[in-house]
């Protein structure tokens, strides 16, 4: 019997019971910047159930959802909140449009966090996707 | 490969008449190798008695490897002889804390006011190792140690010499962040690959499915969950260890019939871990 290594680093399993559990849209990468899970209130937002979608590599997400900055220029991963909360290590946030899987632009603002078992080891990140009208200054 | 159970009981040392079968010595396993090199496996109140017993002809080299720092599975530390003996090269191995050495979270309980003698003045000054991310080897084994589900930095143990497998995860929660074991993809299972393919698998089994109800998140597993994760995991032989210190050993024997039930017809074996119970790893 061969040895299955498959194997989900246990933060990542807890951030995506968090995310079940959570009515913030939020979305969970590994490592490496693969989409594992995002919950139900992010489905909204991008257009497509995560049963659909399922576990996509960066690259694919990236073409999947077609980020674009607040200068209307595409953005690549390291620029996003994600990107620089995975790659840098440090919570960032920012405004940005994306093209959802049902057609319909959508401005989101997305914070993100570095999902650290220890100072070296970034082991994920999770991003949390507002939808500015709703926030706190944009309201009537 | 040899595994004999120092301590089998978890959370709090509970002896007495009502827990003379199964023994009231929290968690600590010897496994001996082929070539006789010893492994400790937590050093909970258990590790007293092996103390004693290696003390006549003292191994050149013992290594402790602990699964994580709560007192049920380190309070016998001070009290196994070898530490205080200039006789072995001791070296225990742990899971890394976000921020502090091993040593430096042992020290908080070996020193005063927790323990009279400060961790520093022990005459066998045991070598500390954070276990690290990828195998490593301990004489003729081959070691790995995964992050598994309880509270605070905890791993499972998974030794492997030549094509034998023997795993140790007493504290262990897979279900929480899964819900139901078996509607998920196993790569979302906490512990899933180091448990894979196993010839032992020492596992959690603190709770009764309607104990488990009133303790979700408290880092054990109930009986079911038990014997789900030993079989998707394809272990053969399952030992249900860390028995919670208010079953007795006639409540321990009900938990053994509820865990055949739910085993079935699949061939292997499972059964309770006791004090003194002796595992061959052939």
């Amino acid at each position: 019997m061969e040895w299955d290594t498959r194997q989900k680093n246990v933060v990542l399993i807890l951030a995506r019971d968090m995310a079940e559990k959570l009515a913030t849209p939020m979305f969970v990468v590994d490592a490496e910047g693969t989409l594992v899970f995002y919950n139900e209130a992010a489905e909204t937002l991008l257009g497509k159930t995560f049963a659909d979608a399922g576990e996509m590599k960066a690259e694919e997400w990236m073409a999947e959802w077609a980020p674009i900055g607040e200068n209307g220029q595409p953005m690549k991963l390291r620029d996003l909140a994600l990107g620089r909360a995975l790659f840098e290590g440090h919570p960032d946030h920012h405004d940005l449009a994306i093209r959802a899987s049902d057609g319909v632009k959508r401005t989101i603002a997305a914070t993100a966090i570095p999902l650290q078992t220890h100072p070296d080891e970034i082991v994920g990140a999770v991003a949390l996707f507002w939808v500015p009208s709703q926030r706190e200054e944009d309201r009537p | 490969m040899h595994a004999t159970v120092w301590g089998c009981r978890g959370s709090l040392a509970s002896p007495g008449p009502e827990t003379v079968r199964y023994g009231g010595n929290t968690s600590c396993l010897e496994i001996r190798l082929d070539d006789g090199s010893i492994l400790v496996l937590d050093a909970g109140t258990g590790i007293r008695a092996l103390g004693v017993a290696l003390e006549p002809d003292p191994p050149p080299r013992i290594d402790i490897l602990l699964t994580h720092l709560h007192l049920d599975h380190l309070e016998g530390l001070g009290f196994f002889s070898p530490l205080w003996e200039t006789k072995s090269d001791l070296h225990i191995w742990g899971p890394p804390s976000p921020l502090k050495s091993l040593e430096d979270r042992i020290a908080t309980y070996m020193s005063p006011p927790l323990f009279p003698v400060h961790l520093s003045d022990i005459p066998s000054q045991p070598t500390f190792h954070d276990v690290p991310d990828e195998e490593w080897k301990i004489a003729g084994a081959r070691i790995m140690a995964q992050t598994i589900s309880h509270p605070g930095p905890t791993v499972g143990y998974r030794v492997d010499e030549e094509d034998r497998t023997l795993v140790y995860m007493p504290d262990h929660e897979p279900a929480l962040g899964v819900g139901d074991l078996k509607s998920v993809s196993p790569d979302w299972i906490s512990g899933y690959a180091v448990a894979f393919g196993a010839d032992v698998l020492f596992h959690d089994s603190q709770y009764t499915e309607d104990e488990y109800a009133r303790k979700v998140g408290w880092g054990h597993s109930s009986t079911e969950h038990v014997v789900t994760f030993a079989q998707l995991a394809k272990v053969q032989r399952l030992f249900m260890t860390h028995h919670d210190p208010l079953h007795t050993d006639a409540d321990l024997e009900s938990i053994l019939v509820r865990a055949k039930d739910l085993w079935g017809e699949n061939g292997g074996e499972i059964a309770l871990a006791f004090e003194g119970m002796q595992v061959a790893v052939p």
